[in-house]
């Protein structure tokens, strides 16, 4: 008996400080803002010192790990978020969806000081196209932008990476590490082809199947995030990165690492800020982005997590310090920035998707499958016979 | 007296047809249904089985079985003598034991698979140990990271313990007169375990048998986290599904089809306990 009171109060106890903590918010009456990002990309002081800046303001703060699975929770769940921070093609579907909000900028005045020529090159990109055209600067401040390349260890690989051909040979067997995306791995064989990343052609797709699926023995592992720790401790040669986790992984590993922009061309993306229709506080939301394109938050932003700033000065400044020649951070040779090198943005592949899903998944599912459905086949056959004989068995009785 | 104990029971109908029946109804629908333009006009159809049985998704399938069936299997080869030895030693030692094999179980899966990653990996604490420098085998060893044997060796180590316990739970139960008895009758030591023992602890090793299979056929956090997502599993399948292509409808089809799979087979475990009354350590429930 002494034993269940004790219990008894023990989750008494537990219970009323829930209970306690939450009464605690309700008294002071604060609105809370749902911001909805990438993993491991701001600096959380941030968020801590606008809450500071505007004390009603509770900022909670979710993250995810691709656009796809950011959609899927947007558009299917209950939860409303009042800030979203996805990627330039994700943004045109969900504007073509009449999922955003157009922003008000008047209730964003930093944002005067993001880079003209990155917002002039998303208007080019989605105004001036023969699909149908969409004003994407009123409906999203980018948060950071970048390219796509390979980080090799330049001790283990020494022939000249410039193509992304160094994929394809088998002096570097397992020591590949590919990226866990459709869009990112598929890009990377399109482009090797000779193709757009954007394609929408069932042949070229095809050919780019074909094409990694030749890779696949040399590839050490499709990953995502897993790729930063897997690099700093030099555990493959090569890999396929984001610039910004390229320059981070560069800052942090004890190894000799440098980033190249192939010349077949590569992903020139954006990530930007945008709120969903479904926005409680459209208001805060406001604030929230007008704050995270302050000089002064952007460089605490940049500085973790190593992502090219769109913030005109903060940019300068950082390439000014320490960054001016690395590619990584400031890619001054794309066609972006008068260099040679061909790259293009994503686009919205609409219903087409499908086809690159199905695509990636016979990649990724192709290998030797002959042992495993013989195996396999036994077994089936082995339980039927078994429960042939079994009945029999039973009859008999 | 009795009456009133039975009332006791309605909290648990109640939890079960909440959080079991309703779901797995709901799943039922989904999979038999086309959900775009909300529940008003619900069209149902077989388009989403039909779908699956395509050659991509029975490679799928194949891969996952196989894999599962292999954990199975070495569970099954380190469980039972581990189980046995457990059996052999003294009471007060045996819960000892016993609590080491519950003990990790308190931490996080999937904490405990990155421990792994990092214990594999080609840089990782067994290659340091084997390759040149320290030199226990002498060859260049690259790590056993992202291939089959390390997502193996994951789900032999995250199951063992259901594998363990029911089995234990068995052979403790056995009554040493019996087999004391086999022993006055002239048996020998071999005779004895193969004759008395083990067909009497037949039951704990169905149980763990199934309690292994289920959770490695339907995994999907090891395989990614130590496979390096170099295939994917029907797990995976699944997840992708719901989580990356908003597809409820398909996911949902395909867990039906892998509910029916696990079914038949433990249907098929269950013909095989027929005749042994007792059940295992953990009990089948039907």
């Amino acid at each position: 008996m002494n034993k269940i009171l004790k219990s008894f109060i023990f989750v008494l106890c537990i219970s009323s400080i829930f209970i306690l903590s939450n009464s605690k918010v309700n008294a002071q009456e604060k609105i809370s803002l749902n911001v909805f990002n990438w993993g491991e990309y701001i600096d959380m002081s941030v968020i801590k010192d606008f809450e500071a800046l505007y004390p009603n303001i509770d900022v909670i703060y979710e993250t995810y790990d691709s656009n796809e699975s950011m959609y899927t929770k947007l558009t299917t769940g209950d939860a409303n978020y009042d800030v979203i921070i996805p990627s330039d093609y994700m943004l045109e579907k969900l504007i073509k969806e009449e999922w955003l909000l157009q922003l008000d900028y008047g209730k964003i005045p930093n944002r005067q000081y993001v880079r003209d020529d990155l917002l002039e090159k998303l208007e080019a990109e989605f105004s001036n196209d023969t699909r149908d055209s969409i004003a994407i600067n009123d409906y999203a401040v980018p948060y950071f932008w970048g390219t796509v390349g390979i980080l090799y260890d330049t001790d283990k690989v020494k022939k000249t990476v410039d193509s992304w051909e160094i994929l394809w040979d088998e002096d570097y067997k397992k020591q590949i590490y590919m990226y866990d995306s459709q869009r990112d791995s598929l890009m990377v064989a399109l482009k090797l082809l000779g193709y757009s990343m954007n394609s929408t052609n069932r042949e070229e797709l095809e050919a780019a199947k074909d094409l990694l699926i030749e890779q696949k023995p040399l590839v050490y592992a499709y990953v995502t995030d897993t790729v930063i720790r897997g690099m700093i401790d030099g555990e493959a040669a090569l890999a396929v990165v984001y610039s910004g986790d390229a320059a981070y992984i560069m800052d942090e590993s004890k190894y000799n690492l440098d980033f190249v922009i192939p010349k077949e061309g590569t992903n020139f993306w954006f990530d930007l800020m945008a709120i969903p229709k479904t926005s409680k506080n459209v208001d805060a939301a406001h604030k929230f982005i007008n704050f995270m394109c302050d000089p002064e938050i952007a460089l605490k932003n940049t500085e973790e997590v190593m992502y090219s700033s769109p913030i005109e000065s903060v940019f300068n400044d950082v390439i000014e310090e320490e960054w001016a020649n690395n590619i990584a951070y400031n890619p001054t040779n794309i066609d972006a920035f008068g260099g040679e090198i061909q790259t293009e943005i994503f686009r919205d592949p609409g219903e087409f998707i499908k086809t690159y899903d199905e695509i990636w998944s016979e990649v990724l599912s192709d290998g030797n499958y002959i042992i495993p459905l013989i195996i396999g086949g036994v077994i089936l056959v082995g339980i039927g016979v078994y429960l042939v004989v079994f009945k029999k068995r039973k009859k008999r009785y | 007296m009795n009456r009133t104990f039975r009332s006791l029971v309605y909290p648990y109908v109640v939890w079960i047809s909440i959080m079991i029946v309703v779901p797995f109804l709901l799943i039922f629908l989904y999979s038999i249904t086309e959900s775009r333009g909300g529940p008003a006009n619900l069209k149902f159809t077989l388009s989403h089985y039909k779908e699956f049985f395509s050659a991509t998704n029975i490679k799928i399938l194949s891969k996952s079985f196989i894999l599962a069936f292999q954990t199975t299997i070495y569970c099954l080869i380190l469980g039972f003598p581990t189980a046995w030895i457990i059996s052999k030693i003294s009471k007060s030692k045996q819960s000892v034991i016993i609590l080491f094999f519950i003990l990790p179980m308190w931490i996080n899966m999937l904490l405990r698979t990155y421990a792994w990653q990092i214990i594999l990996g080609r840089n990782g604490i067994l290659s340091t140990i084997l390759r040149p420098p320290l030199g226990l085998l002498g060859i260049d060893f690259q790590g056993l990271l992202y291939t089959d044997a390390a997502v193996i060796i994951g789900m032999v180590y995250n199951f063992l313990p259901f594998m363990v316990l029911p089995i234990y739970t068995t052979l403790i139960k056995i009554d040493k007169n019996i087999i004391d008895a086999a022993y006055d009758l002239g048996a020998t030591t071999r005779q004895v375990f193969l004759r008395v023992i083990f067909p009497l602890s037949i039951p704990g090793i169905v149980t763990g048998i199934i309690m292994v299979f289920l959770p490695s056929i339907s995994s999907f956090a090891i395989p990614r986290l130590l496979g390096g997502g170099q295939y994917v599993l029907i797990g995976n399948l699944i997840e992708k599904q719901f989580y990356l292509l908003g597809n409820w409808n398909f996911g949902s089809a395909i867990s039906v089809i892998l509910m029916i799979i696990i079914l038949l087979s433990m249907r098929i475990m269950k013909n095989t306990d027929e005749a042994k009354t007792s059940g295992g350590g953990l009990g089948i429930p039907w």
